[in-house]
């Protein structure tokens, strides 16, 4: 039995009243959607595929580059965009979204739904319908072996775009800049082209006046920035790094990427930038561009190559290459326990496995 | 501050070898940690240090730091480490916002062509003030270190400006005011058709002509390993007079309050 602590506000036992007391909770400010890492206590956010948060080292850490090379379709790469920002709405992050190729209104609509994980809520309709009349034919009783299993959802178009047309600032290369931002850009020559300098100047306008920053008041509460980049290196963005030896730009993708990080080291914001890498020629480049983010990843898909009619790899769509882990605050990164990794689609859900060849069957 | 790798260069704290110019390289592996190794060695040692933060912000070094028992904001205050932050600072730059005296260190991301006077310039001032601590207290000889200088490559400088950078820095570091300097360079993959001019590879060869010592960290010749994070060769290159040009190989494990050094085949996940 513990002695009684004096000095303590109402500690005075009476009876079976113990004299421990609990600590008053300290106010501690928790942002929505994002959860501190066990291994080193940094804030991380959900990339929207779970398989892939565990590869990386449970999540995205606020404040990193997540870079992803495309695979030669893009199909699966964007996906993992669509997956990233769809996420980002159902934890209700700000969305900012720029790619050259389809509108960002487009790629909202598009946005898969989440998966309702709703067992609670099932059980509960469950019970109401007992009382009734059992042989009711409206009430359709769900076979009981799967009663508690989540249902997965089709894309379901109005819920989600309008929950995240709110929320998102599409950005649009391709549309007219303004002309005051086209002479003030070319006046000064600044090294990065035209488009990847509105990006970051907008990157940059969007986080200071949402506050990401810090420099609002705490009035409004704090949110993450989701931004999400489309096939940054590619000809549309105005770069030649994918399609000459020497380019001009060389340094235009590389220079963009520096400053973004360092913008994104400063705010409450996280990124994910696809690169088309399968076409940019010179490996040096592409060397540097990993380096120069924080977490990188490489996706290489069985399609249209023979690896898909390969037994070997009959289960799976493609190979997941981690090319880079970050050291974040600390001297040791996530060491995974292996590096062959396959990525496969079913039933509209994306989940990457450890590669398993096993002996051709019969 | 890893004491097996003191052990294994033979300095410690207290003693180690002054007009030193160190290169730490990695081709394909990480090598930052051997920085964060140098930056505690010589904060402990009572030096001077002017470190170039290129590619992290300070709160990283300084978290890394708390952990191998060194408080790098207590050194700012106080006067004995200037920090540049050069990630943070770069985007105003880039965005030609602050066109202050302050940003003139950063002045090659505005403008890559031109050099890198502006930071030469930064790293010179900041070394001549050795007398200026806090309450006339003195530090010991000063030392610069670059967090990484191949990044600056990425920014469009080139090869030829960077080495006459660290010429410059070679010259007053180390010969005129008798202190040390460590430069982290990273590689990238030897293409053996592809004669790469302006790359990293050539100028890692070119610093490491003009090096005492060279780190080289890469990973392990035959795969992955969850163990073994790598090997490290050092290179015992020329000293004066005498030209050692001495070569050995060490695998290396790191944790997150160190690093182990071991020779090949002594790991622990082995014997």
């Amino acid at each position: 039995m513990a002695a009684p602590v004096s000095g303590m506000a109402g500690s005075t036992s009476t009876g079976n009243a113990t004299s421990f007391q609990k600590k008053p909770r300290r106010k501690l400010v928790s942002i929505p959607g994002t959860r501190p890492s066990v291994q080193n206590g940094q804030l991380l956010v959900s990339s929207g595929v779970s398989s892939l948060d565990y590869v990386i080292g449970g999540g995205l850490a606020v404040g990193t580059l997540l870079l992803v090379e495309e695979d030669r379709y893009d199909s699966y790469s964007h996906m993992l965009l669509r997956y990233f920002l769809a996420e980002g709405v159902v934890c209700g992050h700000e969305l900012f979204l720029a790619s050259a190729r389809d509108h960002p209104d487009e790629i909202v609509q598009e946005l898969p739904s989440p998966i309702v994980d709703d067992v609670a809520g099932m059980k509960i309709s469950e019970g109401q319908s007992q009382p009734s009349d059992p042989e009711n034919p409206d009430t359709m009783k769900i076979a009981w072996r799967y009663q508690n299993q989540p249902r997965v959802q089709t894309p379901d178009q109005s819920s989600v775009s309008q929950n995240s047309c709110r929320n998102v600032k599409g950005v649009d290369p391709t549309g007219p800049l303004n002309e005051d931002e086209r002479q003030a850009v070319s006046l000064r020559r600044s090294p990065l082209p035209v488009p990847y300098h509105a990006l970051l100047k907008s990157i940059q306008t969007v986080i200071r006046k949402e506050g990401f920053d810090g420099s609002t008041p705490q009035s409004k509460v704090r949110n993450v920035l989701r931004l999400g980049l489309h096939s940054l290196g590619s000809v549309l963005w105005g770069d030649d790094v994918c399609c000459k030896d020497n380019p001009a730009h060389c340094h235009a993708l590389t220079t963009f990427l520096y400053a973004l990080r360092g913008l994104l080291r400063t705010s409450l914001s996280v990124a994910m930038v696809t690169v088309p890498s399968h076409l940019i020629q010179n490996r040096a480049v592409m060397g540097r561009i990993i380096r120069l983010s924080d977490t990188a990843i490489a996706l290489e898909s069985f399609r249209g190559s023979e690896k898909e009619t390969n037994p070997l790899y009959k289960d799976y769509h493609g190979l997941l290459h981690v090319r880079q882990l970050p050291r974040l605050n600390c001297l040791s990164c996530e060491v995974p326990d292996t590096k062959d990794l396959a990525f496969k689609l079913k039933r509209k859900q994306f989940t990457i496995e450890v590669l398993i060849i096993t002996d051709g069957e019969q | 501050m890893f004491p097996e790798l003191n052990s294994i260069l033979n300095s410690t704290p207290d003693s180690f070898k002054s007009s030193d110019f160190i290169l730490v390289s990695d081709r394909r592996a990480d090598a930052s940690f051997l920085i964060h190794h140098y930056l505690s060695f010589y904060l402990r040692a009572g030096c001077k240090v002017c470190f170039l933060g290129l590619v992290q912000s300070f709160s990283h070094y300084s978290a890394v730091s708390q952990r191998l028992g060194v408080s790098l904001a207590q050194a700012r205050e106080k006067g004995q480490l200037v920090f540049l932050e050069g990630l943070k600072d770069s985007v105003g730059v880039l965005l030609q916002e602050d066109t202050s005296q302050e940003t003139q260190p950063l002045s090659y991301v505005r403008s890559p062509g031109a050099g890198l006077e502006g930071l030469f310039r930064f790293v010179e001032c900041s070394m001549r003030q050795s007398g200026d601590g806090d309450a006339g207290e003195s530090w010991g000889p000063p030392v610069l270190l670059i967090d990484d200088l191949s990044v600056l490559l990425s920014l469009g400088v080139s090869v030829g400006a960077i080495l006459d950078f660290t010429l410059y820095c070679q010259a007053t570091m180390c010969s005129e005011l008798q202190g040390n300097m460590v430069i982290l360079v990273r590689c990238e993959e030897e293409d053996a058709d592809d004669v790469d001019e302006e790359g990293s590879n050539l100028l890692q060869r070119g610093l490491v002509h003009q090096c005492n010592l060279a780190l080289h960290v890469e990973g392990l010749p035959t795969g992955y390993c969850r163990d073994i994070h790598g090997q490290m060769e050092v290179w015992w290159r020329q000293r004066g007079e005498n030209i050692y040009n001495q070569r050995k190989i060490f695998h290396f494990k790191v944790h997150d309050k160190g690093a182990s050094f071991f020779a090949r085949g002594t790991s622990s996940a082995v014997l």
